[in-house]
């Protein structure tokens, strides 16, 4: 694009005719038009790096504000000051495979009741169905999205990835609790596992 | 070698002066040529052939949505349709269509020699068939055309894409380009080539639409480019952005992707809006009304457009704050376009109004994109989204914004300046039967679909329910009949190019601008030396 900067406003056979003077307001109309293409080259080089400035921004917001169902990636140590023994939070667990991963992937138990603020430890049972070697990662996603926030996971094996061989079963743990600043109106809590099949892309 | 091919071809011509001056002969001056005026005329020939393509595509549908059951095409083929046919809308017909309004017209209205970069509007223009040859290609591979529609969502495109995700993301990246480097020449020409004397607040607002037009296409192309790279790779090259296998997430795409998509809708009618404050005041007789009014709300809305794009995002699970932030922003879009309406509204009161074709394709827009503006309003609602979401509403809506919106304007903007065009006058009774025959077909084809939406019929399905039949069998009908009204155009556009009543170089004696001091046919070259200051007080549109 910058290579027509030069004489591009006018057609050369109308340059070629043109007067001393004529030549010098087209020179400085030139360099007039090459510092506007310039800044506006700047601009569509900066907005193309914003789209893509959009995918680290859009996690933050998310980390931020707590929307989108995403919870911790990484483990958090217990800091609840207190069980709040005067609400009781239903917690249901849900489990789903990504199309093409023939695995057997379900929570043990479906649905438990817990205080804020009190620690608890659930499993899911999960084997691989194939005759070949997968490696899983299970996305979690808590709904209503703004309670992400305030489910904290100690321990999870969603923190990993689950490598299992062909026939190999396993039951793996999660350890939470609730915060106590729970926001009132929220009673019941649905945790998501959505299990996708990363074999080709972790090797 | 291209300078060199021009230097020489011109140097020859010297010795031949039954030629106008600079113009080369044959097929090389339109691949050649640097000349705003031609370069202008290939881009509204290119847009009306790309119109009818996904027309044809159009008619496809309509005839599969004849009745229900799967009568002719099948649903993966029916997909591509739908998906093409509404990228060659807005990538082929709508936006080419005004960058060869742009071209043509505003170095004439700015009294400028041509547009500021001729050289790079050359390539922009060049580029466009390739774009159009690789999406259109797929149709003939083995994969297909791209099938998960206009709005190319994540995982649609990605993990489940048929293959032709890469041709997709290639045409879109030189469709990108194209419209970068066309609205960088357009802002370049409008900021440096004005006449001394034509001021910023004495441009046209023609050229203000377009102007403002070309910032948003500056600032959001761009972000589309970004998307479909980062489509691309997550398709093809094994990154994450949308997968959430990977640690992605497919919603961000929809953020992204609106993030252009919401201005992309403001590019494809703010040059409408221009074309018909163009258009209003020539054949009403009066100035523009409130022509300040009209250049802050052009603004507005432009920055409006930033702030609004979740609104096509309501069902994906927003939270409360999000909701309602989203739809006072959109609702806020309807003051400045409101005012606008009023100014068109107030300037054809106590007008001597004619009703020449241009001005009735104008009329028949205010009154059309209102529909379509209200029905966006309707939109907006959040609670009511959730029941018109993806439905046949949502169609009916942007159609009516987007065919008797820009559309119309465009058709609009072709009569009242083809006289200017090409010389001659256009058949006046073949150009009214295309109107009116347009204008019957084209709410016979889109305003059941309102009804056909609320009743909860989806969009982009090849089937439906059997109490939809009545209605689609009607919309398919105007559907047909508004595509063949269009042929009347082509016929009524090579009648005028090859012929007709001579016109003189101000055909509409209500019409101000620059553009009608030079002589009809436009001459080769224009204002080469700046117009007289006259000439520019006599073009200023605001009201004395």
């Amino acid at each position: 694009m910058s290579t027509n900067d030069e004489q591009d406003n006018l057609t050369p056979d109308e340059n070629t005719n043109l007067s001393t003077e004529a030549k010098t307001a087209v020179s400085i109309q030139v360099s007039n038009n090459s510092k506007t293409v310039k800044k506006l080259l700047l601009v569509v080089v900066a907005m193309f790096g914003f789209g893509f400035a959009l995918v680290p921004l859009y996690d933050v917001f998310c980390d931020i504000t707590g929307l989108n169902g995403k919870t911790n990636g990484t483990a958090v140590a217990y800091t609840a000051t207190g069980i709040d023994k005067s609400r009781l939070i239903k917690v249901q667990f849900i489990t789903r495979n990504a199309q093409g991963i023939p695995w057997k992937f379900e929570p043990v138990i479906n649905e438990i009741t817990v205080h804020p603020g009190e620690m608890k430890l659930v499993s899911f049972y999960a084997k691989n169905n194939a005759a070949h070697d997968i490696i899983g990662q299970a996305v979690p996603s808590v709904s209503p999205g703004l309670a992400a926030n305030y489910f904290h996971k100690i321990e999870c094996f969603c923190f990993t990835q689950q490598p299992l061989k062909a026939a190999e079963e396993v039951e793996m743990t999660l350890q939470f609790y609730i915060d106590l600043e729970l926001p009132e109106d929220i009673n019941t809590l649905t945790l998501s596992y959505t299990l996708y099949d990363i074999t080709e892309k972790s090797s | 070698m291209t300078t060199d091919v021009i230097a020489q071809d011109s140097h020859d011509e010297h010795h031949d002066d039954s030629h106008e001056h600079g113009k080369m002969t044959g097929i090389k001056r339109w691949l050649y040529t640097t000349n705003h005026k031609d370069i202008g005329t290939l881009y509204l020939w290119f847009a009306f052939i790309m119109f009818l393509t996904g027309g044809a595509m159009a008619m496809v549908i309509r005839a599969e949505l004849f009745q229900p059951g799967l009568q002719l095409v099948e649903p993966d083929f029916f997909n591509q349709l739908t998906t093409v046919h509404g990228l060659i809308m807005v990538f082929g017909a709508i936006m080419p269509a005004f960058t060869g309004f742009a071209n043509w017209m505003i170095p004439m209205m700015i009294g400028a020699p041509d547009m500021a970069l001729p050289r790079m509007n050359n390539w922009s223009f060049w580029i466009l068939p390739f774009a159009f040859a690789i999406l259109l290609s797929s149709f003939f591979m083995e994969s297909g055309a791209p099938n998960f529609g206009w709005t190319f969502y994540a995982p649609l495109s990605t993990t489940y894409s048929n293959g032709s995700t890469a041709f997709f993301v290639f045409a879109v990246h030189i469709m990108g380009i194209s419209s970068i480097m066309g609205a960088i020449n357009i802002v370049v020409t409008i900021m440096n080539l004005r006449a001394p004397g034509m001021t910023y607040m004495k441009m046209p607002l023609f050229v203000w639409t377009f102007f403002i037009t070309a910032y948003l296409l500056i600032a959001v192309m761009p972000v589309l480019a970004g998307v479909v790279t980062m489509l691309l790779t997550d398709t093809y090259f094994g990154t994450s952005f949308f997968d959430a296998a990977g640690g992605g997430d497919p919603v961000m795409f929809q953020h992204i992707f609106w993030f252009f998509g919401h201005p992309e809708v403001y590019i494809m009618i703010l040059p409408a809006f221009g074309i018909v404050s163009t258009t209003i005041p020539a054949f009403s007789r009066k100035r523009l009304f409130g022509y300040s009014s009209m250049v802050y709300a052009t603004s507005s809305i432009a920055l409006l457009s930033f702030i609004v794009w979740a609104h096509h995002m309501f069902t994906t699970g927003m939270p409360l704050f999000g909701e309602l932030f989203f739809m006072y922003c959109t609702m806020l879009i309807a003051v400045p376009t409101g005012v606008k309406v009023f100014n068109w509204v107030a300037t054809m009161w106590r007008g001597s109004l004619s009703f020449e074709t241009p001005m009735l394709f104008s009329i028949a827009f205010v009154i059309l994109f209102t529909i379509g503006g209200f029905s966006g309003l309707m939109l907006a609602m959040t609670p009511v989204d959730f029941q018109y979401h993806d439905t046949y509403f949502v169609v009916a809506h942007f159609h009516y914004v987007l065919v008797t919106g820009s559309l119309f304007s465009i058709y609009a903007g072709a009569y009242f300046w083809l006289p200017k065009w090409t010389g001659h006058m256009y058949n006046d009774t073949l150009s009214k039967w295309h109107f009116w025959c347009s204008l019957i077909s084209v709410n016979l084809l889109f305003f059941p679909m309102h009804f056909l939406g609320l009743a909860g019929m989806p969009r982009r399905i090849p089937d439906y329910a059997l109490q939809f039949a009545d209605f689609n069998k009607w919309v398919s009908i105007g559907g047909f009949a508004f595509g063949l009204s269009q042929l009347i155009f082509l016929a009524v556009v090579i009648k005028c190019i090859r012929g007709g009543e001579k016109a003189p170089a101000k055909p509409w004696d209500g019409a101000i601008g620059l553009e009608w001091t030079v002589a009809s046919p436009a001459p080769y070259h224009t204002f080469s030396t700046p117009p007289p200051q006259k000439d520019i007080d006599n073009a200023d549109q605001h009201e004395h």
